[in-house]
């Protein structure tokens, strides 16, 4: 067979068996690692929620179960604020991929959060304690930082106005700088802050903020525009056009 | 076939000092600047590299006397881009966690210079067995510099050594300035440029004749 390799014939048919062989490997390969990779997808997601709800210790390592128990996940049309069945379409609704959708989604404007389109309808989750009262809101948020978008959930109490938690899951800020949000000691300086002053918005990010301040969060030594970011997360998802008709409607106490 | 003892250590332990990828063949760099700032990335990265490079040269080895050479390139690159995302998946499927701090590094695998170079210079001349050695053991010294910078800039950069706190930071009440330097990716010049220099003591043999 070396003899003739190098004939036409040869040629074409050693790269059709390789071409075969190797596309037979490869979507063997995904096809039969999807699931395992969907159920760690998910326990990704289920986990920094879990962290948001400050129940992570908690759960010991069981977080399917420790996320079934206690946190429950609704629907908001983000402009009456209420709550709404959940979006036709596929077993899980996913909000940032309905906001590729012209018809699920609505232009962003007047704002520098970063993104284009919003989702009409967002993902909250509930946290209910031990009695089913419900003790936290989580709000999934996310704007751009410095260099990329930067995912995350905000946790709130059921009075919608105080902050508990700040997890972002997904960014790509400069490690020891903008990636200090991940920081434990920056993350705890969010449990307490109010988010509203009579009403109106009044989180900032600001330099030198003390901590006694109920309205503002020291922003991040080095970076900024990553704290900037964070401001205009905040401003735009807190704001009229993202969760703010919601938390001012409060629907999750009727 | 030639697998005496000799051998088999020269084509597996060589490639640590006397003919590092990195070191020697300076091949490998970009993924030895980008991945190197947490020991953990680096180890990982270093066994996805290790396994794709060993099982690219045993397949491309195996076949060799059948790769007609207007296409051998071509035949390389189909294989050693499906291993990489049989890596890619797997890693997703079992390492979730690692699989999204190296995002596109474990991709750029298929580029990577060391994996290629060691499938056109060893693997197409040489039995299985003996590549399949060859892939182990240039791995292995590609490794041996990304664990050498992976330590070092951790330990420096973030007072730590996989995840464990060696030199409290300041940050967190203790006594160390966490060295910002060597958190970005570029800090590797300088230390893989050290590490050159060491083994080229170590080894003078390998210090390029002056023109």
């Amino acid at each position: 067979m070396s003899a003739n390799k190098e004939t036409l014939k040869g040629t074409v048919g050693i790269v059709l068996a390789v071409c075969l062989v190797c596309s037979i490997v490869v979507s063997g390969s995904a096809v039969g690692l999807r699931s395992l990779q969907q159920t760690n997808a998910n326990l990704d997601k289920q986990t920094n929620i879990l962290e948001a709800a400050g129940l992570l210790e908690q759960s010991n390592g069981d977080i399917g179960g420790t996320f079934d128990k206690f946190v429950e996940e609704k629907y908001v049309d983000l402009d009456s604020g209420a709550y709404v069945d959940k979006p036709a379409g596929s077993d899980v609704y996913d909000m940032y991929k309905a906001a590729k959708v012209n018809e699920t989604s609505t232009k962003v404007e007047g704002s520098n959060v970063g993104f284009q389109r919003r989702p009409n309808v967002a993902s909250v989750y509930l946290v209910r304690d031990e009695q089913g009262q419900v003790s936290r809101v989580i709000m999934p948020v996310h704007g751009s930082g410095l260099w990329d978008l930067m995912y995350g959930f905000l946790a709130v109490d059921n009075d919608g106005n105080t902050v508990r938690e700040l997890i972002y899951y997904q960014q790509k800020e400069t490690p020891g700088l903008g990636g200090e949000v991940l920081n434990p000691s920056w993350k705890s300086k969010w449990n307490g802050k109010k988010l509203y002053k009579g009403g109106e918005l009044a989180i900032q990010v600001k330099k030198n903020a003390s901590a006694d301040d109920e309205y503002a969060v020291d922003a991040l030594s080095g970076a900024t525009l990553t704290s900037n970011g964070i401001q205009n997360t905040l401003t735009y998802w807190l704001g009229e056009n993202g969760y703010g008709p919601y938390l001012s409607n409060k629907p999750w106490k009727s | 076939m030639a697998t005496d003892t000799k051998e088999v250590k020269k084509v597996l332990f060589g490639p640590i000092l006397d003919s590092n990828p990195i070191a020697l063949h300076i091949l490998g760099i970009c993924s030895a600047l980008a991945i190197t700032t947490k020991l953990e990335t680096a180890l990982v990265m270093s066994l996805a590299l290790t396994s794709v490079t060993a099982f690219s040269n045993l397949f491309i080895s195996i076949i060799r006397n059948h790769i007609p050479s207007s296409v051998r390139i071509i035949i390389q690159m189909t294989i050693i881009a499906s291993l990489v995302i049989v890596v890619d998946q797997i890693l997703k499927a079992y390492s979730y966690e690692i699989s999204k701090q190296l995002a596109v590094f474990v991709g750029l695998i298929i580029t990577n210079c060391i994996v290629m170079g060691r499938a056109e210079a060893y693997a197409m001349k040489s039995p299985p067995l003996m590549s399949f050695l060859d892939g182990i053991g240039n791995g292995i010294g590609y490794s041996f510099v990304l664990i050498v910078i992976g330590t070092i800039k951790e330990l420096f950069g973030f007072g730590t050594i996989l995840g464990f706190e060696i030199l409290p930071l300041i940050q967190n009440g203790g006594w160390y300035q966490a060295n910002g330097l060597l958190i970005l990716p570029f800090s590797s010049f300088f230390l893989i440029g050290g590490l050159i220099w060491v083994i080229r003591t170590i080894r003078p043999e390998q210090v390029e004749p002056k023109e």
